[in-house]
């Protein structure tokens, strides 16, 4: 979706969702926070899927929540419709549900295992007061037929569904209330190879039809470039990367998204062979007491000493493509091409701050 | 085919079954294959294929009596491991093959230090003193790459990492010089980038230590950059065999060819991507014919009423369709 239209349908703007860590005892105010969104700022516009991206721990499903206010943002604005979702009361953000859902990673957590399909399906239709009696019904039925499960199983339970079944009763939860934005949480990644194609044509299939907007949220990377019209790569709570699917796959700029790429196994043994892998030495860093500077300084194979004072922002470094990274700039977009030592985004950026 | 062919490993004709309330489930149905010394094998397959039910047949760890291992033989450097005792099984296990799962922390005892589970093996099998014993975990700590491994050898699994907890397992597996080493989805709960390290070191210790390597994924990509030959299981069955070049180039299965399209590939334009229609088989209720046939999309009347037959598309390649000549060549025009 290169041609966006103007106005975006959710804004996010320097959102921060911090976590207190206690010490344990009861009474001690914990001082520590875990930063899982760090100030985080995008743009998703209408009728596009935005790929968020990352290890365990970099905080996106925490945001995905946050946006749903399914967990409470410190600061920041989630702008919907010229509403602030962030600072809504809760029933006003209760009226909101209506248009913005959630799909959960884990399809046999996410379904209550007493409830039919038709009572799991039916119940956002009775909360908002959308149909009843047969009118509710045949909506049911319309929503199993809509993602492919046959309203015959009307009154069966979760448990006798499998895995990729029950990922489809979750998206026919979701799109009970008609809504328009959708944050998918790793929803292929509990499922096998096959189901994983089957869901991502799916969800594919639905947002053109039913003009939806998707978050989706995944480690997957190969999937994210395939569902995915722009994507953001987030690092400890931060967003690090941003550009078009094909782009960040194809010449990503931000030596962390560098790396997660070449990490990725291709199903190709000719490739596998002959290519050149980036490994990273050690672990992510605790959130608790991320690393000063870039977060990623630690890990960086480019990292140099400014990099361990300087917090980098995201810039634009391409069209459309913004990375958070000191060592590359416009003028100088390839990190392998910068001169050792240098900081060619540094001085962009003073550049910028005298002119 | 005795075993002094270069073969360590040589399964036949091997079947695993559990007895449910549902009926039985053949979950491993008659697999055979063979090992060479040094090579990596990879196990492909989706949840319920038997890929994991076939290797703990191997190392006999089957839970019994709900499972049992109903016929077959594991000829493991000439003997059959199927006729063991269960002590001489005890022995050959941990010391001679070795294992590491998906889940490092729940196969590891989260009470006890590292240290001490690593040396566990070692006293036990080699029957090293306790200074031995020690100063052998802390150098296979090193080896795995763990920093500072003489402070980190005396910490408990929960102070590790994910990917420095698969590290300790690798240790552990690889302490007593294992010949065949089996690892089941070792990299599935790990981030990509930790990921990528842990096959580098598979990679790396097996060309140091010259180890076999049983590999059980479901990702294709970790085969193909991993192995040497691929076996590809549906329903407790090998549907296809091959070296893996050839499996990925040439598939002869319509099911193999399915699995490798449905993987996004990056560097295409987005589209719809490819989608192998249905579900998994109910192992219980198989349908007779081909137990893919449901889902095949070349599927004709004798794949629904007939069991197929495994055909030898070259010496090292095989595949159990009907229409096997028929997917191969298509395949080998295709490539």
């Amino acid at each position: 979706m290169t041609d966006k239209p103007n106005k975006p349908l959710i804004s996010i703007r320097d959102l921060m969702v911090h976590f207190p860590v206690g010490g344990g005892l009861l009474f001690s105010r914990s001082s520590q926070v875990v930063k899982a969104v760090d100030g985080v700022t995008l743009d998703i516009y209408p009728g596009e899927t935005f790929g968020l991206v990352g290890e365990s721990g970099c905080g996106k499903s925490t945001l995905g929540r946050a946006i749903l206010r399914l967990i409470e943002p410190t600061s920041g604005q989630i702008l919907f419709r010229d509403q602030d979702l962030a600072h809504l009361s809760p029933a006003a953000m209760r009226e909101q549900r209506r248009h913005l859902q959630i799909i959960f990673q884990d399809p046999y957590a996410s379904l209550n295992p007493r409830m039919t399909v038709n009572q799991i399906i039916g119940e956002p239709i009775e909360t908002f007061r959308l149909a009843h009696g047969p009118a509710k019904r045949a909506r049911v039925q319309e929503l199993m037929e809509l993602v492919g499960l046959s309203s015959r199983f009307l009154k069966r339970y979760p448990h006798e569904f499998s895995g990729g079944q029950r990922q489809r009763i979750g998206i026919a939860r979701a799109l009970a209330v008609d809504p328009d934005f959708i944050v998918a949480d790793e929803p292929i990644s509990a499922l096998d190879v096959s189901i994983q194609a089957q869901i991502m044509n799916l969800l594919d299939r639905l947002r053109r039809e039913k003009n939806l907007t998707y978050l989706f949220i995944s480690h997957d990377l190969r999937a994210i470039r395939h569902v995915s019209d722009r994507v953001a790569v987030m690092y400890l709570g931060k967003i690090v990367e941003l550009a078009e699917a094909k782009a960040i796959y194809s010449q990503p700029l931000m030596p962390y998204t560098k790396a997660l790429i070449s990490a990725v196994p291709v199903p190709d043994p000719r490739i596998e062979a002959t290519r050149r892998r980036i490994v990273l030495e050690g672990d992510v860093p605790s959130p608790i007491n991320p690393p000063r500077g870039c977060r990623f300084h630690t890990r960086c194979p480019y990292a140099i000493e400014a990099c361990s004072d300087i917090e980098p922002q995201l810039v634009q470094i391409k069209p459309n493509h913004f990375a958070a990274c000191i060592r590359i700039s416009p003028e100088q977009p390839e990190i392998e091409r910068v001169a050792p030592g240098t900081a060619p985004g540094l001085r962009q950026r003073s550049a910028a701050a005298t002119a | 085919m005795s075993a002094n062919n270069g073969n360590l490993l040589e399964v036949k004709d091997l079947r695993t079954y559990f007895h449910t309330e549902d009926g039985t489930v053949k979950a491993v149905d008659g697999i055979s294959f063979e090992l060479k010394q040094g090579e990596t094998l990879g196990i492909v397959g989706e949840s319920g294929s038997g890929k994991s039910v076939a290797n703990l047949s191997i190392m006999r760890l089957i839970p019994e009596p709900s499972g049992k291992i109903v016929s077959g033989s594991v000829v493991f450097r000439g003997r059959d491991v199927l006729k063991l005792s269960t002590r001489e099984v005890r022995n050959l296990r941990g010391r001679q093959i070795a294992m590491i799962f998906q889940d490092p922390m729940t196969s590891l005892n989260p009470f006890m230090r590292i240290s001490k589970q690593l040396m566990e093996t070692t006293r036990l099998h080699l029957g090293y003193s306790k200074q031995k014993a020690r100063d052998h975990a802390i150098k296979m700590l090193e080896h795995v790459g763990i920093p500072d491994a003489r402070e980190r050898a005396s910490s408990y699994p929960h102070e590790f990492s994910g990917g420095m907890r698969q590290r300790v397992m690798i240790a552990m597996a690889l302490s007593c010089q294992p010949e065949l080493l089996i690892a089941d989805e070792p990299t599935t709960a790990l981030d990509v980038t930790i990921q990528a390290q842990i096959l580098e070191l598979i990679k790396r210790l097996k060309a140091e230590t010259g180890a076999s390597v049983i590999l059980i994924t479901h990702d294709l990509g970790v085969v193909a950059g991993m192995t040497d030959h691929t076996i590809v299981m549906y329903a407790g069955k090998i549907f296809e065999q091959a070296s893996t070049k050839e499996l990925f180039e040439k598939p002869g299965n319509p099911y193999t060819r399915g699995l490798l399209r449905s993987v996004p590939d990056p560097m295409a334009e987005q589209g719809k991507l490819y989608q192998i229609p249905g579900l998994p088989p109910d192992l219980a209720h198989l349908p007779p014919g081909c137990p893919f046939a449901p889902r095949c999309e070349r599927a004709e009347e004798i794949c629904r009423s007939e069991f197929p037959p495994f055909v030898q598309l070259t010496p090292y390649h095989q595949s159990l369709c009907h229409f096997a000549n028929e997917v191969y060549s298509e395949s080998s025009r295709a490539s």
